[in-house]
């Protein structure tokens, strides 16, 4: 018995309105409310009911053999409830029949995996409590936004306690491998992944009314012939689609729904096929090997990869502009804040701003609100403007917090050996006076004058002898409070934890103190999920402090 | 192959793109192997030899009693050209004309048909009896040189056109850098427009600088699209490259119109945009370089605004200012209302500036590293300003990519399609 499994992406953003310039700060709604509730409206008259329709009456003629599965964004659930209640009721109907799974994704349907593990976390959280609010049953199996998954990624989400995934069955990570098994993260074999089987899944989504297509029409005979010349030891067809294909880009006309509605009876009937939902799977099969993805991938366009969304100039800028406020918005507890935060995320914002002009250029004009990728970036940041604006007064006590946007960063200058040499030889210098157990006091003031005159002089000669263990972590207990911020404000508080470890409660609490209140308690977190540190660990950590600290004084040497 | 061309002005001395465009496509015809003939109606001696044989139309001198010509002028007549010259003409110097049977060739002392007629080369007031002037010297030259091809740039050429075209047998085309509904939007002149039509008509191709224009050639002249292609102007690489490097003085950034100060460039639009910007930001300048008969009022709705310390005009620029102000930008805009082509973002894109044009142009067809607004969205075209002055992942890739994108748009291209214009009709 082979399985069947049908995966629906339901998901509509928060539109932008026209948001010009001298609306900065001046006007603070940025959704285009006519716009998304006509277009709710319409694609829930096209597309949601009747497919919903089709689904529950297929599940009422043949009982448990036929299932399917659901992602439905948070913002798409926002919607339903503010301007098409009856979608909403008409899922939760297909809901009780027990037959259908719905998946977690993030809220905002957010590139959020990306950037910040913190905001994904959140937004996943936030996601499944609201699925499990309203359908009753906590999602177990996880889908990430246009299935864009890798190694890293994977991992989290085993982090978060899913067991299964789903991304794309893309050509470049399988190889020869065929997408019809159960495969898993490389990282953490725990983590069971579906792949789509993206040539069967597009006949149907894309290919379905192309009459330029040899194989048009596709019937229900047709398509059940193409499912049992599938190897016959392969496990399982991945069909995965947005949900719109039914009545919104395949129109009724084109007969998607007489083909929706004839298919389970012939698979049923002249196959070997069984359906199953994602969760089934996980239980029924074994995964066959590990994939392997250093790179994200995604279900969108030829290339299978994020460009739609992130790559260009605009889409980087407006993109790392956007989570560069992410700190500051933790810290605020405005509701209209947090929720403009969260839809600002959605992705479709990103895609509108993409300028492949060629391959996809009709699927990308198809979705796109805006005439140009120009215009869609230039709206996209008079928003932001606004909305920097609002936060900053709104949580004006988190003004402090010193936003470094990534493009500053980049134009550091790199650092130089040369200007590096001198550091080191001073800390070399300083690490044997520490071995030789010189006076701890010694060493500290003189760590701290390096520190203050930030250049590296010639002062250190005197070989003292005090008896320190781990040396490196003291560094820190002789630096001021500003260049620990300065030093940690970026960095990566896992390792800082780790580091940490054994070096005391006052110097812990002093950093604690020094890296601003987000980070400390982010800090505080990291700290408690160490539980029993190996030393090896603890070494390897403190040499990147150390690395870090080396790097801070060569910086600022160089300037 | 050797081609008669009829144009109307040719560097240093132009007064529009027409000149600029003229040049930029006899070069590049050049290379291809093509001859060119480029009879201009008054050349001052200092117009750029490198392309062309310049013919001066001022030095052609034909009497007009000779019975060659008398033979020509009937040829003229025959296509109408004086139907098209007398109404230009003040209603008494119609009747005196008439009187005088002037047509016949009786009385010759109307400017006309005096032996050296003295072009002015200049859009003034004399303007139809310039244009058949040139007609009937069309004639003569056409009869003594050789040549397989006519081309004829703008609507004070066609005259020229046809007369060369029905002395010499050879096949005209027509090149259409505007129409009238252009120039004038619905209150066209119509003898103009019957010029214009009679021009497209005896053409055996045409070529317009946009599809924008063939479609006007198409709906308004009601020509058939079979005869009508597009091919699109392009830009040459700077005259003097070192004024490329030209510093701005001020600190402000700088946002630039340049271009007739006339209704067809939509300059009211520019400065209601400038005006929308400067209230939300006063670290900008606005420069409106050129002159039409819009200035004044221009001047005075900026004093109005009381945006004049960060508003400035400059009069008419050409040469190496014209590239010097493209240096001097952040922005270059061009709201035309109407717009055949529109060659000035491509220089200021050549000057990597980044360029926010109409819609409402043919040069919009073309590009994609630019802004592309209705002329008359002010709000549109202040956002599209602002954007670009402050979010510089937008300017900076309109700068990096909008600079290639216009290298590679060479006259050549250009050329090898007017030059397969001509195979196709010489093969027909």
């Amino acid at each position: 018995m082979k399985s069947i499994c049908f995966y629906f992406q339901v998901h509509q953003p928060f539109r932008l309105r026209t948001f010009r310039f001298f609306d900065i700060g001046v006007n603070h709604n940025y959704f285009d409310d006519y716009a998304n509730r006509y277009i709710l409206r319409r694609v829930a008259d096209k597309c949601y009911i009747p497919a919903n329709n089709v689904i529950l009456n297929l599940i009422k003629e043949f009982g448990s053999s036929f299932k399917v599965s659901y992602s439905i964004s948070g913002t798409a659930l926002d919607q339903f409830e503010m301007y098409t209640p009856d979608v909403l009721e008409s899922f939760q109907r297909l809901a009780e029949t027990g037959c259908v799974e719905f998946l977690a994704e993030t809220y905002s349907h957010s590139l959020s995996s990306l950037k910040s593990k913190n905001e994904f976390f959140k937004q996943v959280n936030e996601q499944a409590a609201k699925i499990e609010r309203l359908f009753g049953k906590k999602p177990t199996t996880f889908r990430n936004t246009e299935l864009i998954y890798s190694d890293g990624i994977g991992e989290m989400v085993s982090e978060m306690g899913f067991k299964t995934m789903l991304t794309e069955g893309a050509k470049h990570i399988l190889g020869w491998k065929s997408p019809n098994y159960m495969y898993c993260n490389s990282i953490n074999p725990k983590l069971k992944l579906l792949l789509k089987n993206f040539r069967l899944s597009d006949d149907i989504a894309f290919r379905f009314s192309q009459q330029s297509w040899s194989e048009w029409p596709v019937t229900t005979e047709k398509y059940v012939d193409w499912l049992n010349s599938v190897d016959g030891r392969e496990e399982c067809i991945n069909l995965f689609m947005d949900y719109e294909t039914f009545g919104e880009h395949q129109w009724p006309e084109t007969g998607i729904f007489d083909f929706l509605k004839a298919l389970p009876g012939r698979v049923l009937s002249h196959s070997n096929f069984k359906f199953n939902t994602p969760s089934e799977l996980t239980n029924l099969l074994q995964p066959v090997s590990p994939i392997y993805v250093p790179y994200p991938i995604s279900w969108a366009d030829e290339e299978r990869d994020l460009t739609a969304w992130l790559g260009n100039e605009l889409q980087d800028d407006a993109f790392n502009r956007l989570y560069e406020l992410e700190d500051k918005v933790n810290h605020c507890s405005d509701e209209n804040i947090i929720r403009d935060w969260k839809y600002l995320q959605t992705s479709d914002h990103f895609y509108y701003m993409c300028t492949k002009w060629f391959s996809d250029g009709d699927v990308h004009k198809y979705f796109n609100p805006f005439n140009s990728p120009y215009e869609a970036f230039i709206n996209f940041m008079n928003i932001l403007s606004d909305f920097q604006i609002r936060l900053d007064e709104k949580c004006h006590g988190m003004a402090a917090i010193p936003v470094v946007s990534e493009n500053e960063k980049a134009e550091q200058p790199e650092i130089k050996k040369s200007v590096l040499q001198p550091v080191q030889k001073k800390i070399n210098e300083i690490k044997e006076v520490v071995k030789k157990k010189t006076a701890k006091k010694v060493i500290s003031e003189k760590i701290q004058k390096i520190a203050k005159s930030k250049v590296v002089k010639e002062t250190v000669n005197k070989k003292q002898e005090i008896k320190v263990r781990g040396s490196e972590i003291k560094l820190l207990e002789s630096l001021a409070r500003p260049a620990i911020k300065q030093i940690f404000k970026e960095y990566d508080l896992k390792i800082l934890a780790m580091a940490l470890q054994g070096a005391g409660e006052e110097l812990t609490d002093k950093v604690r103190s020094s890296i601003g209140q987000g980070a400390g308690r982010k800090l505080t977190t990291a700290l408690n999920r160490i539980k029993l540190p190996k030393s090896k660990e603890v070494k390897e950590a403190r040499r990147l402090i150390e690395e870090q600290i080396k790097k801070y004084f060569a910086s600022k040497k160089n300037i | 192959m050797k081609v008669l061309m009829f144009g109307w002005e040719f560097p240093p001395h132009i007064t529009g793109g027409l000149g600029t465009a003229c040049f930029g496509l006899t070069k590049a015809l050049l290379k291809q192997g093509v001859e060119i003939l480029f009879v201009v109606p008054k050349a001052y001696g200092d117009e750029s030899q490198e392309a062309v044989r310049l013919i001066n139309a001022s030095d052609v001198s034909i009497d007009i009693r000779n019975e060659i010509y008398q033979e020509y002028w009937k040829q003229i007549t025959y296509m109408e050209i004086g139907s098209n010259l007398i109404p230009y003409t003040s209603p008494e110097e119609f009747q005196k004309i008439i009187s005088q049977n002037l047509l016949d060739g009786a009385d010759i002392n109307q400017s006309v048909f005096s032996e050296h007629f003295v072009f002015s080369g200049k859009y003034g007031k004399d303007l139809m009896q310039e244009v058949s002037r040139y007609a009937l010297i069309a004639t003569s030259l056409a009869a003594t040189n050789t040549f397989d091809v006519i081309h004829a740039h703008d609507w004070l050429t066609y005259p020229a056109g046809i007369a060369a075209k029905n002395i010499s047998g050879k096949p005209l085309v027509i090149h259409v850098h505007a129409t009238e509904f252009d120039r004038s939007g619905e209150n066209i002149n119509q003898n103009v427009y019957d010029i214009e039509r009679k021009g497209m008509e005896a053409a055996d191709m045409i070529i317009t600088v946009s599809n924008l224009t063939r479609q006007i050639v198409i709906d308004r002249y009601g020509i058939h699209p079979d005869k009508v292609i597009t091919v699109h102007n392009a830009v040459d690489d700077p005259v003097n490259p070192a004024v490329l490097d030209a510093k701005k003085h001020v600190k402000e950034k700088v946002v630039t119109f340049l271009g007739r100060v006339t209704f067809q460039k939509g300059p009211d639009y520019f400065v209601e945009a400038a005006n929308k910007v400067l209230q939300k930001d006063g670290n900008v300048r606005f420069v409106m370089a050129g002159q039409g008969d819009m200035l004044n009022r221009m001047i005075k709705r900026v004093a109005q605004l009381r945006i004049s310390t960060k508003f400035h005009f400059t009069g008419f620029l050409k040469g190496d200012d014209v590239d010097r102000m493209f240096a001097m930008s952040d922005v270059y805009v061009m709201p035309s209302v109407s717009e055949p082509f529109g060659i000035s973002p491509l220089e200021a894109m050549r000057s990597s500036v980044p360029v926010v044009i109409s819609k409402q142009s043919g040069v919009s067809e073309v590009l994609r590293y630019a802004m592309k607004v209705d002329f008359w969205d002010i709000d549109a075209l202040s956002d599209a300003i602002y954007g670009l002055l402050h979010y510089n992942a937008l300017s900076k890739m309109f700068m990096r990519y909008g600079k290639i994108e216009v290298d590679n748009m060479k006259w050549d291209n250009s050329a090898i399609r007017v030059k397969y214009i001509y195979d196709m009709m010489l093969n027909k």
